[in-house]
């Protein structure tokens, strides 16, 4: 039902300054007034305009104070949800937040559901489609990136980029539709223009459809696994990328032989990082499993940093452990290279990794780690565009209706000559029918305005 | 002194191409039908161009003939010239486009309203439409007379408070200098219908004797000319021809030096005009870069020597159309007969109306035609049809007829009439049409005629003459699927290599192969793979196989279209009650009182997110 009263914590769980309980509904102020107490006596909130901060105490019932508290006050229709909304500013922490949403919960408050913000935002039609997406993603966002990404989107970024799309499209097919409806004045439409047209519309949905995947990764976030035999340095990464980024989000200890599990941020982008035991042949019971999952990491990896030791030189377990890694996207570490002794050499490195990036340093001296960074991060990104002059978040549904579009295209491309026009316009309707899914709008109206403003037409 | 002059069922008043065929269709279902023009003497009037069909609009003219209704019959015996354009376009968009005579146009239209059964023709001008609790009564005319009716049909083209326009002179008049309806708009406004005001206009008519065609390039009609009605007899007359030619740096020069004396210009023209036919001037001003521009001299009769100057319709002052006229090629020496002119008229907007075409406030009141804000003989012709069936229809208490946009141009035109805010008089396109390659002129009988029948429109001699076409299509095409040939077959093989086209690697029947571009119906015929029906049939067979993997994909589109359709909203839906709609889509959607979900999605000002909030709300009270 929407307009009973709803509340939720809004700020991401954790140690924090401050915490934000939200709430929603036709009679939040009310409820809120009756275990509100101001610090300047006789305020009263019910009395207060939209857009009003009141400081003050939240109570329980027996009015005991609960926590200190600034009460942010929107009134409908003028609030994110559309109805009146008052937003509790508590001391941070999870418990003062907890204790808030109790408090207000016993009058008579219900707990909100994932996203109901958000779907009653867009239900009183204070967000079009692809604004309440990007919401979605805000609070989804994992790094900083990513947020820049969703607000972008917030702001119409998204927005821009499909129109920028749908107006290509739209001229295309005006310039179809026009022939067809007017084929005394406008004459018969010129293929290799309209080709021209359509391959350029398909290039820019290519190039969304890749920025998108960039911004995925930015948000989705990457997992590395780092492999090498005991010894060459693989905690000591682990260590020193930790170290570095001070980023630290969860650290899952264990067993030497457990697989060790960090999230750290590499230039904005995500990655949860996996050491992995050794790799090779044992009869040890306990080792063979940490082989068996080391594994099973490899294989989930979306990049593999392989680390050699330069003071043994390549061996044969170096290279059983390439094997198993061989066909993943990858980056080999040379360490040690503080060591005087150094038994690996440039040709022997070309010869055994060809076409890989190397990169040679000191863990325990830190050097060859900002390098390290730079390649990991090429190589996640590489394929997709490395300019930040397309930066778009492309939901899963925004994904589906561009490919539906590009399939129509690339029918009408390849239909182009042999079928009648009439039959073309099906695969090019097709296509906008699909663009206009993504911002809810039918594109056909708007090609009926451009065929009258492009062409002369008239008796 | 109001006196009681008699009392009819169905009342049609004004007789163009909407009333004509109102009164038609009424009479025939059966109801006693009184036709009120303002003048006998211009009944089916073509007051601008003087031709029927073309793109979408020739669809629509097939459509009037598959349910019963009159304009394609009527445009068959009363043609000059034929012609098939966007032939190669594909089997949508080709359309038969024909030259009237417009006198015999008027006369054969007269003759068929005369031997009409239960039909009577008055000429008077009505000025006052009784009601009786929201619901129509009588009417009054000019001279006193008060008629009775159940049901009324308003078909007003551009007399209601009509107004003539050239260059700074200005007065009141109906289309061809002919009498206004100068009364009527006020009985309307006191009703509370809101009224808006459009324009229109028309080009110069010249003297044919005057014109050197020596300089024009010479358009033929078709060699082999088609019909429009799916049941009229073969055309056999001989055709004239329209005349080519262009405006030039000239011509536009002396439309600039004018434009000060251009009444849209000066701000004596209010009425709101229409972009896809702009007058000159406006196409000079607009499109400045382009230094000519095409004009059509078109003949408007068999035994007049008037010509239509199609392409330079105007209200620049008689002095500049000429001089603009003499600057063109073949028109040095010109003599205009007739001055080209705008015309102002009231309309009512036609969100006021329901699918069926009577108005959402006053029971028994239908409109038709521009004064719903449409242009074009065919757009009001389909009106008129629609509105006087459902007139019938109400009169015998019976459902009214509503087409879809999924199955017809007419469909596609009122339901865009009812939920599109229209803001310039409209004319169809097959770009309106989402699934234009099932709404194709060829098959407006398949798609219609049984729904003509059920009404009571479609007499015995054309319901015989579809079902014998019907069960040919059904034989023929079962059999071009089943007679299929192997790669072993010489005599197959010899044809195709003949044909240019590759070889058949497996097993194929007739019908795949002939999606080849390569391969003609008229191949199998001369095969004797394929009796040699009538040329109807045999197009008729030869696109469904050609278009098949085309005419599929429109179907399932249709499909997903219908679910919405299909999805009811109850007719006394309180949407302030509906909770999470926008301000704007509750005001809208209040005006428009859609039947379904789908026709609320095509409402301007009705978003995706009320669309959804509505689907939520039928979910909820289905739930109950």
């Amino acid at each position: 039902m929407i307009g009973d009263d709803i509340a939720a914590i809004s700020t991401a769980p954790g140690e924090g300054g401050i915490a934000i309980v939200r709430l929603s509904g036709n009679s939040v102020i009310e409820k809120v007034e009756q275990i509100f107490q101001p610090y300047r006596a006789g305020i009263k909130l019910s009395d207060k305009e939209g857009y009003s901060l009141s400081l003050g105490w939240l109570c329980d019932e027996k009015m005991e104070i609960i926590d200190e508290v600034l009460l942010g006050l929107m009134r409908a229709p003028r609030s994110y949800t559309g109805e009146d909304v008052v937003e509790i500013n508590c001391h941070g922490g999870t418990l003062p937040a907890r204790r808030c949403l109790e408090t207000v919960m016993r009058q008579g408050i219900r707990l909100a559901q994932p996203g109901e913000f958000t779907r009653r935002a867009f239900l009183n039609g204070r967000l079009d489609v692809s604004q309440a997406e990007a919401v979605i993603e805000v609070i989804r966002a994992k790094t900083e990136r990513g947020m820049n990404l969703a607000l972008k989107q917030l702001a119409g970024r998204n927005s821009r980029e499909i129109s920028l799309l749908e107006d290509q499209l739209i001229e295309v097919n005006a310039m179809l539709e026009a022939s067809l409806d007017f084929p005394d004045e406008v004459g018969d439409l010129d293929y290799s223009v309209a080709q021209g047209k359509l391959r350029e519309v398909k290039n820019r949905i290519d190039k969304l459809l890749l920025a998108g995947e960039r911004a995925e990764i930015y948000r989705e976030g990457i997992n590395v696994a780092i492999c090498g035999k005991p010894n060459v340095g693989k905690s000591s990464l682990l260590n020193a990328l930790l170290r570095k980024e001070k980023a630290i989000v969860t650290s899952v200890p264990g067993t030497t032989r457990d697989i060790i599990e960090d999230y750290i941020n590499i230039r904005g982008i995500p990655v949860k990082l996996r050491d992995t035991a050794g790799i090779r042949f044992t009869e040890d019971l306990v080792e063979r499993i940490g082989i068996e999952r080391s594994q099973e990491v490899i294989s989930e990896a979306d990049l593999v940093l392989f680390i050699l030791d330069v003071g043994t030189g390549i061996d044969q377990e170096d290279r059983e452990i390439y094997e198993k890694i061989e066909k993943k996207n990858k980056i080999v570490l040379v360490n040690k290279e503080d060591l005087e002794e150094k038994n690996i050499s440039e040709t022997e490195l070309e010869q055994l990794f060809p076409g890989v990036k190397i990169v040679r340093g000191s863990i325990i001296e830190e050097t060859g780690l900002e390098e390290l960074e730079e390649s990991m991060e090429k190589a996640v990104l590489s394929g997709q565009l490395q300019s930040d002059d397309m930066e778009v978040m492309i939901n899963l549904r925004q994904k589906n209706a561009l490919l539906t579009a590009k399939r129509h295209i690339e029918d009408s491309l390849a239909v182009m000559g042999k079928v009648s026009l009439d039959c073309l316009g099906v695969d090019i309707w097709g296509a906008l029918e699909a663009l206009g899914e993504i911002n809810g709008k039918n594109l056909k109206e708007e090609v009926i305005e451009r065929i009258f403003h492009d062409f002369c037409i008239g008796k | 002194m109001i006196y009681k002059a008699g009392s009819y069922e169905v009342i049609v008043i004004g007789a163009g191409h909407a009333g004509c065929e109102a009164a038609l269709a009424s009479a025939r279902m059966g109801c006693q039908t009184l036709l009120v023009t303002m003048s006998i003497d211009h009944i089916a009037l073509m007051p601008c161009n003087p031709s029927i069909g073309g793109p979408a609009k020739a669809q629509v003219v097939r459509e009037i003939d598959a349910l019963g209704g009159e304009m394609a019959l009527n445009i068959d015996k009363a043609n000059l010239q034929i012609r098939t354009i966007n032939t190669g376009k594909g089997p949508a968009v080709q359309a038969l486009r024909a030259q009237a005579d417009k006198r015999q146009y008027h006369l054969e239209m007269l003759k068929t309203l005369f031997n009409q059964k239960k039909l009577d023709i008055l000429m008077a001008e009505v000025e006052d439409i009784e009601l009786s609790a929201a619901r129509v009564k009588a009417i009054v005319t000019r001279t006193g007379a008060r008629f009775e009716c159940q049901a009324l049909v308003l078909t007003t083209g551009t007399y209601l408070k009509g107004r003539i326009i050239v260059g700074d002179i200005s007065f009141d008049g109906g289309p061809g200098n002919q009498f206004p309806a100068a009364r009527l708009s006020e009985s309307l406004k006191r009703m509370g219908l809101r009224l808006g005001r459009f324009k229109t206009g028309t080009p110069p008519r010249i003297d044919s004797k005057s014109v050197d065609f020596s300089e024009m390039i010479e358009q033929p009609g078709d060699i082999r000319p088609l019909r429009f009605s799916f049941i009229s007899p073969l055309i056999n007359r001989p055709q004239l021809s329209c005349w080519l030619t262009h405006s030039n740096k000239k011509t536009h020069q002396i439309v600039m030096d004018n434009l000060d004396r251009a009444p849209m210009y000066t701000g004596i023209i209010k009425g709101i005009g229409t972009r896809y036919c702009p007058s000159f001037e406006d196409k000079v001003v607009r499109f400045s870069h382009k230094d000519s521009h095409q004009l059509f001299i078109e003949p408007e009769g068999r035994d007049t020597d008037e010509m239509y100057v199609q392409g330079l319709n105007t209200s620049l002052p008689e002095d500049v159309q000429i001089e603009v006229l003499k600057s063109i090629p073949g028109l040095e020496n010109v003599r205009i007969m007739r001055t080209g002119y705008a015309i102002e008229y009231d309309i009512i907007y036609p969100s006021q109306l329901k699918l069926s075409l009577e108005c959402k406030t006053v029971e028994g009141l239908f409109t038709a035609g521009q004064i719903n804000g449409t242009s074009g003989y065919e757009e009001a012709a389909a009106q008129g049809l629609i509105a006087g069936i459902n007139a019938a229809l109400q009169v015998k208490d019976r459902e009214p007829l509503v087409l879809k946009r999924s199955e017809s141009y007419i469909g596609v035109m009122i339901d865009d009439l009812i939920n599109k805010e229209i803001e310039e008089p409209y004319r169809l396109l097959t770009s309106r049409a989402e699934y234009r390659l099932l709404l194709r002129q060829d098959n407006a009988d398949l798609r219609l005629t049984e729904k003509g029948r059920q009404i009571g429109l479609v007499d015995d001699n054309r319901w015989m003459a579809y079902q014998q076409k019907e069960e040919i299509l059904e034989v023929e095409s079962n059999e071009l699927k089943f007679s299929s040939f192997t790669p072993a077959d010489e005599e197959m093989a010899e044809f195709l290599s003949y044909k240019n086209t590759a070889a058949i690697r497996d097993r194929v029947s007739l019908w795949e192969l002939l999606r080849r571009p390569e391969l003609s119906i008229y191949d199998y015929v001369g095969k004797g793979w394929l009796r040699d029906n009538d040329p109807d049939i045999l197009e008729q067979l030869e696109i469904q196989a050609k278009y098949e993997g085309y005419i599929e994909k429109q179907k399932e589109q249709v499909k997903r279209f219908e679910k919405l359709e299909n999805k009811m909203l109850p007719p006394d839906l309180n949407y302030d009650e509906v909770y999470g709609l926008s301000q704007e889509a509750v005001q809208k959607l209040k005006i428009v009182l859609p039947a379904s979900v789908g026709q609320a999605s095509r409402i301007a000002g009705v978003n995706p997110a009320d669309i959804n909030v509505l689907l939520i709300f039928l979910e909820k009270k289905r739930r109950k």
